[in-house]
């Protein structure tokens, strides 16, 4: 939790609907108040709405704008939040893509426990 | 005394519980399902009790309906490989965040076989001559692997079901693999 009792908050986009359901779930029980959406020009709308989040889980492959032009075009607009990679990929080229364009880190599907609370440990850290 | 139909109750309720953490443990023994479906266990609370039956409903519906397109595709004269790539790794994924190892582990072989399709080195490659089999072996493989793990799973949540209408608890699972 932030200082005074806030909840950190997070931004779900994956085109997958079972996975949005899922991963919004996982991080609504560690304390985070999420919001989802299906793709990275959605998640642009939301900042361009003046939106802002603590953490964005960011799927790779998605219709529309995937997870490293979104990645990018966050971080040109000055986006510094925790952007959060998350991919079915396995190490390779495309996930050292994704890595490049500006994610904080990256991690295999599917989203669980374990990873959520790194997040949360990390968030922590950064507000203290 | 009543204790008749309580004890009898209980007793009800406790046999199901043990046959479903018997089956349960089976599933995860057999690889069909791993510890990502314990995750999705732990997240049904009061607030949202139907919380598993509606994943693993998302899970049936999104992996019908990519099994149908992967079916139309192969079928096709001209076949899109890109197309049937998109769709096993749209499969893996779901698969994966649902906890059906072996489901997955049929669309990894399956996306490892399509890779070689780019792969104009390949030459004289068995595969190469007859891509089209092939992928159809790959797509009937992760089939059977589906329907497996989805007679699996609707059994074991009409055992939940039948817990819960016991006026028992659904026990927490242990991950046995």
């Amino acid at each position: 939790m932030k200082k005074g009792g806030q909840k950190f908050s997070a931004l779900v986009v994956d085109d997958n609907k079972m996975i949005r359901k899922v991963e919004e779930k996982l991080l609504a029980r560690f304390g985070f108040e999420t919001k989802v959406v299906e793709n990275g020009e959605k998640a642009l709308k939301l900042f361009d709405d003046g939106y802002t989040f603590d953490v964005v889980v960011m799927d790779m492959e998605m219709p529309v704008m995937n997870g490293p032009v979104a990645t990018r075009a966050l971080r040109a607009r000055g986006v510094d939040c925790m952007i959060v990679g998350v991919t079915s990929c396995g190490d390779g080229p495309e996930k050292a893509e994704f890595e490049a364009s500006g994610l904080n880190c990256c991690w295999e599907k599917p989203l669980n426990a374990e990873i959520v609370g790194t997040i949360l440990n990390k968030l922590d850290n950064k507000m203290s | 005394m009543e204790i008749g139909g309580e004890y009898l109750e209980i007793l009800g309720s406790s046999i199901l519980m043990t046959d479903y953490l018997e089956y349960s443990n089976a599933l995860f023994r057999e690889g069909l399902l791993d510890g990502q479906f314990i995750q999705l266990q732990m997240l049904r609370d009061d607030s949202n009790p139907d919380f598993v039956v509606e994943v693993v409903t998302l899970f049936f519906e999104d992996s019908q309906r990519i099994l149908n397109e992967l079916s139309k595709t192969l079928d096709e004269q001209n076949v899109d490989f890109k197309k049937i790539d998109a769709n096993v790794h749209q499969l893996k994924g779901s698969s994966s965040s649902i906890g059906a190892q072996r489901v997955r582990n049929a669309c990894i072989a399956f996306r490892s076989f399509c890779d070689a399709q780019d792969v104009e080195s390949y030459g004289f490659c068995f595969f190469v001559l007859f891509p089209d089999q092939m992928c159809l072996r790959c797509l009937q493989q992760v089939k059977q692997e589906y329907l497996l793990v989805k007679n699996k799973l609707e059994a074991l949540l009409r055992l939940e079901q039948q817990i819960v209408a016991a006026g028992g608890v659904v026990p927490t699972l242990n991950d046995v693999s």
